[in-house]
């Protein structure tokens, strides 16, 4: 039994990279750049503690003394502070490190949560029909007619309204988290949905039906593994759509907290001091923002070629 | 073969929603629109023997094919197999019983098989669910004997879908339809999609565990001489509604609706004869809006006003079940 | 007999994948005379559809012409410029698809597009094409053309489009006609018709049609001569009568024996044991000896050259004048 196992687990393994999705792959330099450069970046953010000179979050630690210290190849700037320091005497760089870190939480759980969320109704909405479906997809239609930084405020405002005593910094990055995924579920529903009403009508779903499995067991075991292939192209294009939004929102002041900058807060920090010659707080953490959503795009891109089979 | 009747239907309806969504309707004032796919169907299909519905497309035999296997509920009409109304709710378990001993193989073997599972996955999940065998290993056993008997290598049970071709795959899809012992197979166009030579193949091993296991057939087709070669009795289908039922031979020798001509007389002719054939009128109408009285009226030679009026009821001539105003005023 | 109007000589059609260089048409010379219906049948994947393909210059990439000659009137058409080719597509060539549907625009009325397509062919202007276009509809056997030409096409049923794509293949008023399965979407009763409607036209017109299908029975009731495909060559052409109550290669009997019959009780049919190869796994020699029943020696090593039998050519070292003495 064991050896069987390693056998299946090789054969995996070997079957991955004979594929040609990963042909697919080694043939794009581009793509094999935007998924490096991708990867570097969830490591960085998820070892941030380890790797940064500095907790930005600990207040105790930063000195207003260094605050608006230029990068360090101008003139004033420290060794310390490679990239400079915002208004707090933050250095940005351990600052950025952290603030992925929210950022891509944030997007990996509001797209986990959106996903989870869509794809069930989906499946409910294409297997059942009728007017669940119908409920389903109307309810959908008008979750698209409002904007998610209105959907971010009202959320954001019930929050405080109703729990007067949970702090902003507890509160904030659930309230992001929900507000991006109620925006977000419509699109994996709906797509979960068109292929689920093509799967069901497949042969091999009525050959399940016939010998009388529950639908609850043929959505799990027969549909949703099949619809699962557009699923992912959505969660991965979405993540670098969710990073945005968090930080349009954190930018907009209904995000994360100035104590916990995320990369929109750093942004909306380094506004204020632009136009006093000040413009390193906020191009640093615009330019990480756009090199993670870019990469994150392009791997999106071509998962989603690679996983259409007319394109190829 | 015995004269036990092991499938009966009666008065079969299945309607169809076409109409447009309710907002539509509000606005553009429309009732809602049905389909009648199936008209008032009444067969009867013995122990062992092969029932074949031909039609065209639009004909309402794969609808028939679903409402009998239970993947559709017909509108209207019963549906008896083995003396046990499928619509009873109070015989649950007789009727998943039931369930077993009916299966289906599909059209597309290409659709049939879900493209994740392992083959030996596919053809052991009737075995599991149904709950014939409970030891892993006689499921393996099982499995392994299923495919050696549709002509596989126990072996290829390890392999995915897509490394098969069509017709091996139409082989899995019998394997899995044999899983579950089942005493009645719906063939839905089971060799449409596959070259003649591996048809062949198809059509002979089929025929083969017919005979193993005295399986009893419904096998919906379009194709004349697949039907020829495969049936004991077959029923013609246009546009929901049984034009004519006979025994193969009688059908094909003496053909008795003008429909049924008509689609004898448009098979190409392999033999090379040179006979001329009569040039075909019309075509298959809308099945929403269906012609009034015979439906077949538009595009009969034998076609009077009675036809435009009256739907013809089923009579029987020298065997066949005819259902024709002309044949029974002896117009024909 | 006269130059022949299209002559194929050895063509060779090619496939670069990332694992081998698959080769689907393999040396495959045949001639299609003038007015003459030329049947190509074979299973799916015998490389059929691509030999017509090559021949119109329609072949999707990364497939292309690896090798041999295509001749049309006497011109060699294999290695002219995009440009020169187009010219004579639609023109003198035309081809007609398995689905009507690929072949017109959602988008403009039928009368439109036919219109369009005799302009481009023939020096008219839009009253007399259009006189022409009604004219060429009644041909093919639509009823009304004079209202039905102002109809989109998705007003007109499956049997009606392909009409309409024979009245639009037939406005250049094209020499030879590639139908690629033209009925197998189509209805029995529908397919008869389309039959009769390409049948009287080309015998009305001179127009040669290769006919590709994988049916049988509409060679058989319309084609002159036939060549039967086999994992891209052609294992027999003759004349389809011969063919028919006579194969002679080994793969043609099975075929034929396996077609269900409509006269006569046959138990069993005859069954070709395996399934055609994949193009990655082309057995050496003759490709069909894994399957044969009467495999021998030479079978294994070699291909067999086309041998005269009767007055079919027959790929099969069975006929070999070697073997006979």
């Amino acid at each position: 039994m064991e050896d069987k196992n390693i056998k299946e687990e090789t054969n995996w393994f070997a079957r991955a990279i004979d594929s040609d999705i990963f042909y697919s792959f080694t043939r794009s330099k581009l793509v094999m750049v935007a998924a490096f450069v991708t990867f570097a970046y969830f490591f960085i953010a998820l070892f941030a503690p380890i790797l940064a000179t500095q907790n930005p979050f600990d207040l105790g630690s930063l000195d207003l003394m260094d605050g608006l210290t230029p990068p360090a190849w101008q003139e004033g700037g420290s060794s310390k502070f490679l990239i400079g320091t915002d208004d707090q005497g933050r250095d940005l760089l351990s600052a950025i490190m952290y603030g992925s870190r929210i950022s891509l939480a944030v997007g990996f759980t509001s797209v986990f949560c959106a996903a989870l969320l869509g794809i069930s109704l989906g499946l409910i909405s294409g297997y059942f029909g009728g007017f669940i479906d119908t409920l389903i997809m109307r309810i959908a239609d008008i979750q698209l007619t409002f904007p998610s930084i209105l959907i971010a405020l009202l959320i954001d405002g019930t929050v405080s309204a109703l729990f007067p005593e949970v702090r902003r910094e507890d509160s904030a990055f659930w309230v992001l988290v929900l507000a991006i995924s109620l925006s977000f579920w419509v699109q994996y529903a709906r797509t979960v949905r068109s292929s689920v009403l093509v799967e069901k009508e497949r042969e091999y779903v009525q050959a399940a039906k016939l010998i009388g499995l529950r639908p609850f067991i043929i959505m799990l075991r027969h549909v949703l593994p099949n619809v699962l292939g557009p699923v992912l192209v959505i969660a991965t294009i979405n993540l670098a759509l969710a990073i945005i939004t968090e930080a349009t929102l954190s930018f907009l002041g209904v995000g994360i907290p100035v104590t916990q900058p995320s990369l929109g807060t750093l942004i909306r920090i380094g506004q204020d001091f632009l136009f006093s010659g000040e413009w390193w707080i906020t191009i640093f953490p615009g330019v990480a923002l756009a090199i993670i959503v870019l990469s994150v795009n392009l791997v999106g891109d071509w998962l989603r070629d690679a996983l259409n089979p007319k394109l190829r | 073969m015995s004269d036990t009747i092991l499938v009966k239907v009666e008065n079969l309806d299945r309607l169809f929603d076409v109409s447009k969504p309710l907002l539509n309707r509000i606005i553009e004032h429309e009732k809602r629109q049905f389909l009648r796919a199936v008209d008032n169907l009444s067969i009867e299909i013995k122990q062992g023997e092969t029932f074949a519905l031909v039609g065209e497309s639009g004909s309402g035999k794969s609808t028939v094919a679903k409402m009998v296997v239970g993947l559709l509920e017909p509108t209207k009409g019963r549906i008896e197999i083995d003396n046990l109304d499928l619509s009873d709710k109070n015989k649950v378990k007789e009727l998943r019983q039931m369930r077993s001993e009916i299966q289906m193989i599909f059209q597309d073997p290409f659709a049939s098989l879900n493209p994740r599972w392992r083959v030996e996955k596919i053809v052991s999940e009737p075995i599991i669910a149904f709950n014939l065998e409970s030891e892993n290993e006689a499921i393996i056993k099982r499995t392994g004997e299923l495919l050696s008997l549709v002509g596989l290598a126990p072996s290829d049970g390890r392999k995915f879908p897509h490394e098969f071709s069509g017709g091996q795959r139409q082989r899995i899809c019998i394997a899995r339809a044999l899983a579950s012992n089942p005493k009645f197979i719906v063939c839905d166009e089971p060799t449409s999609a596959l070259d003649v030579s591996v048809q062949a193949q198809i059509l002979n091993l089929m025929r083969d565990l017919q005979d193993k296991f005295g399986l009893t057939f419904l096998f919906i087709s379009h194709d004349l001489s697949v039907v020829r070669h495969m049936a004991n009795r077959i029923g013609v289908m246009y546009l929901g509604r049984l034009v004519e039922v006979a025994d193969t031979k009688s059908l094909f020798k003496n053909p008795r609706h003008p429909y049924t001509r008509m689609l004898l007389d448009a098979i190409p002719d392999l033999e090379m004869s040179g006979k001329e054939r009569k040039p075909i009128e019309g075509e298959i109408p809308n099945p929403i809006n269906p012609p009034t009285g015979c439906t077949f009226h538009p595009r009969c030679p034998l076609a009077n006003e009675r036809c435009k009026r009256e739907i013809p009821a089923s009579f029987n001539i020298d065997g066949n079940e005819v259902t024709c105003h002309a044949v029974e005023e002896g117009r024909s | 007999m006269s130059e022949p109007l299209l002559k194929i000589k050895d063509l060779i059609v090619e496939f670069p994948t990332r694992r081998a260089l698959l080769r689907a048409v393999d040396k495959v010379s045949f001639e299609i005379a003038k007015g003459e219906v030329l049947g190509v049948v074979g299973e799916s994947g015998a490389g059929k559809s691509l030999t017509g393909a090559a021949i119109i210059g329609l072949l999707e990439p990364p497939g292309r012409i690896a090798g041999g000659e295509i001749y049309f009137d006497g011109q060699r058409i294999d290695n002219l410029a995009d440009e020169q080719m187009r010219h004579l597509r639609g023109k003198r060539i035309a081809m007609i698809f398995q689905d009507p549907l690929t072949s017109l625009n959602p988008l403009y009325r039928v009368g439109e597009q036919l219109i369009e397509t005799i302009q481009t062919h023939l020096p008219m202007n839009k009253k007399q094409a259009r006189k022409r276009a009604i004219e060429l509809l009644d041909e093919v056997g639509i009823p009304a053309p004079e209202t039905r030409i102002d109809g989109y096409p998705h007003q007109f049923s499956g049997g009606m489009r392909q009409r309409v794509v024979i009245a639009l293949v037939l406005a250049g008023e094209p020499d030879l006609i590639i139908a690629d399965e033209p009925t197998t979407a189509l209805d029995v009763s529908i397919q008869a018709q389309i039959i009769s409607v390409l049948k009287r036209l080309c015998s009305e017109r001179g127009t040669a049609i290769m006919l590709i299908t994988h049916d049988m029975g509409v060679i058989a009731e319309i084609a002159d001569r036939m060549a039967v495909m086999y994992s891209g060559q052609i294992v027999e052409i003759g004349k389809t009568y011969d063919l028919i109550k006579n194969p002679k290669h080994p793969y043609t009997k099975g075929l034929m024996g396996s077609i269900p019959s409509m006269s006569g009780e046959v138990k069993r049919l005859v069954q070709i044991p395996g399934s055609m190869p994949r193009l990655n796994d082309i057995p050496s020699g003759c490709s069909f000896h894994p399957r044969c029943s009467k495999v021998f020696e030479p079978c294994y090593s070699k291909r067999s050259p086309q041998i005269k039998v009767g007055q079919s050519d027959v790929a099969c070292w069975l006929y070999s004048e070697e073997d006979k003495k």
